[in-house]
């Protein structure tokens, strides 16, 4: 009987275990998540081991606005995140780097760059951003404490 | 009492089923004739098909693989497609800008099969593999339709050079 229990009660508890997962699952793709950035592209605004809140909504409902913050998958490397900020959006006129000119955001894209524009790959390199890549947008930084931030205009 | 047991079962139920959605895999129903004669064959009827989230949980695919993908031109709309060539491929296309394209790092190259009534790589371009939201393994639905998808290119539409 005691055999029983104990399977009665570890089902009970990795069925618990399941649930929560799934919950939190949700939560972080759906609502908001913590993000740790590295890198030198946003600096002076964001720099290496800081920590920030984003949330998913706002991409989601594709209302976001020139000047926001956004983490997006990398266009040539699905399995990095980027940290950029938007600078145009479609229909906007935007200079590219390489190769050298300047074009329009095509619908459904976004223009994205670092805030440290000597050192950042960003759309200036690869070109505007589709809107499909971007994950979330940056609410505020909460590490380090004497740093603590909003980061929305 | 009722009322909040159908509460706490949706509470729960609801973020499990939404999970299960989004790593597993679901069941989507095909519009349009861009896969034509493998999907939708008649205009008629529509297929459903198992979208397979799984297998491209680390953006996998292979040449051949019919994938359903953000669209880039509007991500409010997912399309389905062919994978034709992966990153370092070169591609002859079918009315793109440049006759030949080699696909950039981190992309692939899709097509219709249903060559000139699809809006697919030769519109838009290379898409990249973070727009890639499942892999079509199946149709399930009609019954009469039941099968596995096989990862198949037409010999015309292989790639000009293979990156390795």
């Amino acid at each position: 009987m005691t055999i029983l229990r104990t399977i009665g009660k570890t089902c009970g508890f990795l069925g618990y275990a399941f649930q929560y997962a799934c919950v939190t699952h949700c939560t972080f793709e759906y609502v908001g998540d913590f993000v740790m950035c590295s890198g030198p592209s946003m600096e002076p605004t964001l720099e290496t081991n800081n920590i920030l809140v984003t949330e998913h909504i706002t991409p989601r409902l594709q209302m976001l606005r020139r000047g926001d913050i956004v983490i997006a998958r990398c266009p040539t490397n699905p399995k990095q995140n980027i940290c950029k900020r938007v600078t145009a959006l479609p229909g906007d006129k935007v200079k590219r780097n390489f190769p050298r000119k300047s074009q329009y955001v095509p619908v459904g894209h976004v223009w994205l760059e670092g805030d440290n524009s000597s050192n950042s790959a960003d759309s200036r390199v690869y070109g505007p951003v589709p809107y499909g890549l971007v994950r979330s947008r940056v609410l505020c930084r909460v590490w380090p404490l004497d740093k603590v931030a909003s980061l929305t205009e | 009492m009722w009322l909040k047991n159908l509460f706490k079962s949706v509470v729960i139920g609801l973020p499990v089923g939404i999970t299960l959605v989004d790593t597993v895999g679901y069941v989507a129903r095909v519009e349009g004739i861009s896969m034509q004669p493998v999907l939708n064959p008649e205009s008629t009827n529509t297929d459903y098909v198992f979208l397979s989230r799984w297998a491209v949980r680390d953006f996998s695919v292979r040449r051949g693989d019919i994938i359903s993908l953000v669209s880039p031109k509007d991500p409010n709309q997912k399309i389905i497609k062919r994978v034709v060539a992966l990153q370092g491929d070169v591609v002859n296309t079918l009315g793109y800008k440049n006759q030949f394209v080699k696909v950039p790092e981190g992309h692939c190259w899709v097509e219709g099969d249903h060559t000139g009534h699809t809006l697919d790589s030769n519109t838009f371009g290379p898409i990249s593999l973070g727009l890639i939201n499942a892999k079509a393994v199946a149709i399930v639905w009609p019954p009469d339709r039941w099968q596995n998808l096989q990862s198949h290119l037409p010999a015309n539409r292989k790639p000009v050079a293979h990156a390795i």
